[in-house]
């Protein structure tokens, strides 16, 4: 988690992330996955959304509202205000309509 | 008792009786077994079918931890929770949560909590076919499906019987 833990390469302000989409916010994006590098200003889950959000129409439509996007970081719940630390995986989602 | 829940996410139906079968053969301290299972309801004739999507992976991952909770809280026995994702017409079944206990009152709570969690923390989403077979859009979340949850823990400080 530490910036010391960080494998020094020669782009040191990123690092790649696998990002995967569903439902409408896979629709809107226009795909199910992508690499993205992430710039190390990036902290917080919501800092990934508000960054995500200005990259391109598809992004914007999808998180207009940042709020009610649910994210997983490594398969797992994350709050907005959580750090993304080094997740490989970050999923991005619609509330959940299982069950 | 540690026990290890089964949980299975897969396209194809299941059969209710077997997963019974299963979840009760060598345990003979179980004496209640409750089972909930959804089923695809054609909305009064406008749907044609509902698609699944899931999040391969987290899916049983977000599941199993559900199973865990439950049986932390309540003394189960077996626990089965299988959801199925892809196409499911009205008729067909879309998720089973089976608990089973010595007695009745932890399988009836322990197979309700399951439920609430798992539709408000399992990565499902569900896309509604229309009956023409265009594309009827996503199922929006319900707030009473997130009010479900709070009623646990509401009752978090009650005693476990």
């Amino acid at each position: 988690m530490t910036i010391s833990e960080q494998v020094p390469n020669t782009s040191s302000t990123s690092r790649p992330v696998k990002l995967v989409y569903f439902a409408w916010v896979r629709e809107r994006i226009g795909v199910a996955q992508e690499e993205m590098a992430i710039p190390s200003s990036v902290v917080t889950v919501r800092d990934l959304l508000h960054w995500l959000k200005d990259r391109g129409e598809g992004y914007e439509q999808a998180l207009q509202v940042p709020d009610v996007i649910r994210v997983a970081l490594d398969h797992e719940h994350a709050d907005h205000d959580e750090p993304i630390g080094n997740a490989r995986e970050i999923g991005l989602f619609p509330p959940m309509t299982g069950g | 008792m540690a026990i290890k829940p089964v949980i299975r996410v897969q396209r194809d139906d299941f059969d209710i009786a077997r997963e019974i079968a299963l979840a009760t053969a060598g345990h003979p301290g179980i004496g209640a077994v409750v089972t909930f299972s959804g089923i695809c309801r054609d909305d009064g004739g406008s749907l044609a079918a509902l698609e699944l999507e899931h999040y391969p992976g987290m899916a049983e991952r977000a599941i199993n931890e559900i199973a865990l909770q439950a049986a932390e809280r309540w003394p189960l026995q077996a626990i089965t929770a299988i959801h199925r994702y892809g196409r499911v017409e009205p008729g067909e079944n879309i998720v089973l949560v089976l608990a089973a206990s010595a007695h009745r009152q932890a399988a009836f709570d322990g197979a309700a909590f399951l439920m609430d969690f798992l539709k408000s923390k399992a990565p499902f989403w569900k896309k509604l076919i229309a009956a023409d077979g265009s594309d009827g859009g996503w199922v929006d979340a319900k707030e009473s499906d997130d009010e479900a949850l709070q009623r646990w823990s509401a009752a978090e400080g009650f005693e476990r019987s």
